[in-house]
């Protein structure tokens, strides 16, 4: 049965104008369908759509705290396996209470393989407590606690830590890279993981005008960059196979990453040094190096 | 039918009997052989259910509310620092009304590193809004781990339980109980049926809000009444208990208290040698009685009060300490007290810390400055059975 | 059926009834469809976060919408609800053809 043209998600939430996350949920579950349990982690998602009395979720829909999202789905799929129910259990996790202080709790449910789909929607900072970095924000990235200054012209100084592949050496059943701005690999990846037993775990960019620093109307655009100058690779992984991944897209033509920067406030002060710029490109060159094989047609 | 039992396995058995189907849980010590148990019933096909060997303790109390909020009966169980790793958890549990129960295996907090008797965990938890239950022996285990469910999960409550044992005076010793059948359970559990709401796709629902400070605080109150409601609720269900199946049990139990002077206070296990205690000061001719606390939470001020009011000196026997005050029964106790017209004096007595034993050296004590505190002034709070010396000498005081 | 004030737990029964917010007052800026110009192509209603694009599918509404050619005449038409657009501005900056303006909102 197919509900693409059901909102399961419904508008007169309080996410930010041009907020990318609304996006990402809103297809996860049109193609989930309504048959589904949504789980949910501390975070702006949680805290913009279920202000009381209201809220925007048209499924079953449970927040406990903001490391447990993984544990609590754990939990609710163990209740639905103990009545021989079937049904989608998702859970959605911002970069801070998935990567970070829901890590644990995410290895745990990935190691005993539950029947969970984990969505990490990734805006590369804690953004509701006011863009503090987190372990997935990327080098050079300036946030409220990676700041720019004499001392520190380049902001967060560690690179983003590969929580894809921290999780497919899990040896989960299914773990991808998606992004949607580039929506047919996006809205595939979903489909497959949906479809797949066992524990699944989708990194999907989500990019934030707040934290981030740019206009709304650009979301989806810099998304697109972020894949298209080969920052966010797009790459999936089965049962923790993690020497035959597959690349699923790669752009045409590889944009300059100081396209992707430039449109972006939170790299303005990158700009500035032209070493900064050109480490940046090594770094995303020297991984298409090495990994770029694994893309076939 | 009769069985001999460890206090571990009565809350295994509870849970067996009262059909639980999802336990997820975390090894402590002393703790650790209730989920053991559980898996051994699950694997020879005893028990219908499923287990989660979560990676924490903080995992296993995220997973039993995603369970019990999914709409089937959930119990796990921990000690100690697991129940301390909880925390923030218990609250949440308790706010979202969900009835959940859970066993303890009463265990110090570290620092230091301790793995013995005392009532430090469950005594830090009295605020999240869980009812407590402390055992005297492993059949009150088995009992009120049985009845907690039938308590939390009355209409009229919804709130989650926790069912303390002593870490190895109960949890790792053998005693007989009386073992109730399955279908006498069964009737008077009654099948598991959520009477709050659920997660479920054919009637979609958000759980977990976030509250404003319009709502809060409304939300908080309704925990408050649920708590009252409890009081009521857990004497119709131990009074429900004892025509079924025989065995009585109260909130709080007063013996030897006719004439009483001095009553001594205690709960769990060393309630026993406590009653051996006064039952031998009674034939000596000592006024003194025995008042035992099974339920701590809601606080049973009312019959505290009744059985306590006339006396000249109560002591509390208690093993947790919240220091640069006192004992937590002590100072509710005397919060419970502090407003009625005729109140009796109050000592608090610590013993027994990280399973230092509890002797009748240790009673004798406590009975010395008890008496000696009906016409003379004492100190509130007394340290009982503990090198004093070596410790100010230590802190550069000696 | 609405809704106790309090519920227990905090539980809210009503799904999707943040509806009743209608964030349209957030807009400084207003998307406008242009459909002689519109392809039908249903970019903007993919990406809306809200989402605050209707897909129209009955006959009469295709029909009457105007097209830049006839043939797209059968395919869904795309609608802006203004009661809870917030003026972002993704669906005027992914639209492929320009068929959205995006002008000052007047007060």
């Amino acid at each position: 049965m197919n509900y693409e043209n059901q909102e399961f998600f419904a508008p007169g939430h309080g996410m930010c104008a041009g907020c990318a996350a609304p996006i990402v949920v809103k297809w996860v579950l049109k193609l989930a369908g309504p048959n589904t349990i949504v789980v949910n982690a501390t975070g702006c998602l949680e805290v913009a759509t279920t202000p009381y009395p209201r809220t925007a979720w048209r499924v079953p829909w449970i927040h406990v705290a903001f490391e447990n999202a993984a544990a609590v789905a754990s939990g609710v799929e163990a209740a639905a396996r103990a009545k021989g129910e079937k049904l989608n259990i998702i859970a959605f996790g911002g970069d801070g209470g998935t990567a970070d202080i829901g890590f644990q709790a995410l290895s745990g449910m990935v190691e005993r393989g539950h029947n969970v789909l984990y969505v990490l929607y990734d805006n590369e900072a804690y953004m509701n407590t006011g863009i503090q970095r987190s372990s997935a924000t990327p080098w050079g990235a300036w946030t409220t606690t990676s700041k720019v200054g004499r001392a520190n012209p380049i902001g967060e100084l560690r690179p983003k830590k590969p929580i894809a592949r921290i999780i497919a050496a899990h040896n989960a059943s299914y773990v991808a890279t998606a992004n949607p701005a580039i929506f047919n690999d996006f809205k595939k990846k979903v489909e497959k993981a949906l479809q797949t037993e066992g524990a699944k775990f989708l990194h999907v960019l989500s990019s934030c005008t707040t934290g981030w620093r740019h206009d709304p109307s650009k979301t989806v655009e810099i998304m697109r960059l972020a894949t298209d100058t080969g920052i966010f690779p797009l790459y999936e992984i089965e049962n923790g196979d993690i020497e035959n991944m597959r690349i699923t897209y790669k752009p045409k033509e590889f944009k300059p990453v100081e396209e992707y920067l430039k449109m972006q406030g939170r790299f303005r002060h990158l700009l500035k040094n032209p070493e900064y710029v050109k480490k940046l490109q090594e770094d995303v060159n020297a991984w298409w190096e090495k990994y770029g094989h694994h893309y076939k047609k | 039918m009769k069985a001999m039992i460890r206090g571990n396995e009565s809350i295994a058995y509870a849970f067996k009997l009262a059909r639980v189907q999802v336990v997820p849980a975390y090894p402590i010590t002393p703790s650790t052989l209730v989920p053991e148990k559980i898996s051994e019933f699950i694997a020879n096909g005893e028990m219908n259910a499923e287990f989660i060997p979560v990676e924490s303790e903080h995992s296993a109390i995220s997973a039993a509310i995603g369970a019990s909020a999914k709409g089937v009966r959930v119990g796990t169980a921990t000690a100690s620092q697991g129940l301390a790793l909880m925390h923030e958890v218990l609250f949440i549990a308790s706010g979202m009304r969900l009835p959940i129960v859970m066993g303890i295996g009463n265990r110090a907090l570290s620092a230091p590193i301790n793995i013995w008797c005392d009532h430090q965990d469950m005594m830090s938890a009295r605020d999240t809004g869980w009812m407590q239950f402390y055992a005297e022996s492993n059949q009150e285990g088995l009992d009120l781990g049985i009845m907690a469910f039938k308590i939390a999960e009355d209409p009229r409550v919804l709130l989650p339980a926790m069912v303390g044992l002593d870490a190895f005076v109960l949890t790792h010793t053998v005693e007989p109980v009386e073992m109730p059948e399955q279908k006498d359970v069964d009737d008077f559990l009654g099948e598991f049926k959520p009477n709050y709401v659920i997660l479920d796709p054919k009637k979609p629902a958000t759980l977990g809000a976030f509250a404003f400070p319009e709502h809060y605080m409304e939300f908080k109150y309704g925990q408050w009444i649920a708590m009252q409601q409890a009081k009521k609720v857990i004497d119709e269900v131990f009074e429900e208990f004892e025509n079924r199946f025989g065995r009585r049990y109260r909130k709080v139990s007063g013996e030897f208290m006719e004439d009483a002077e001095i009553a001594i206070v205690t709960m769990g296990s060393m309630t026993g040698t406590a009653r051996e205690f006064v039952r031998k000061l009674r034939e000596k001719g000592e006024k003194v009685g025995l008042v035992k606390i099974t339920t701590f939470r809601p606080f049973p001020k009312e019959e505290l009060i009744s059985v306590l009011k006339d006396v000249k000196v109560v002591a509390v026997m208690e093993r947790n300490i919240s220091h640069g005050f006192g004992g937590a029964v002590y100072a509710e106790l005397g919060s419970a007290f502090v407003n009625q017209p005729s109140r009796p004096k109050i000592l608090d007595f610590i013993v027994g810390l990280g399973g230092r034993d509890i002797t009748f050296k240790t009673f004798e004590e406590v009975y010395g400055v008890a008496k000696k505190a009906i016409e003379n002034d004492v100190d509130e709070v007394n340290w009982v059975d503990v090198n004093k010396e070596a410790v100010l000498k230590a802190e550069g005081l000696l | 059926m609405s809704m106790e004030v309090i519920t227990r737990g905090g539980v809210i029964t009503e799904p999707g009834n943040s509806v009743e917010n209608k964030t349209g007052s957030w807009r400084v800026f207003k998307p406008v469809i242009n459909y002689e110009k519109c392809i039908r192509c249903l970019i903007c209603w993919r990406y809306c976060p809200e989402p605050s694009i209707l897909k129209i599918d009955d006959e009469e509404t295709k029909m009457n919408t105007p097209a830049p050619k006839e043939a797209m005449k059968r395919l869904p038409v795309v609608k802006i609800d203004y009661d809870y657009c917030k003026g972002c501005g993704i669906c005027y900056n992914e639209c492929p053809v320009h068929a959205i303006d995006f002008v000052r909102e007047e007060r």
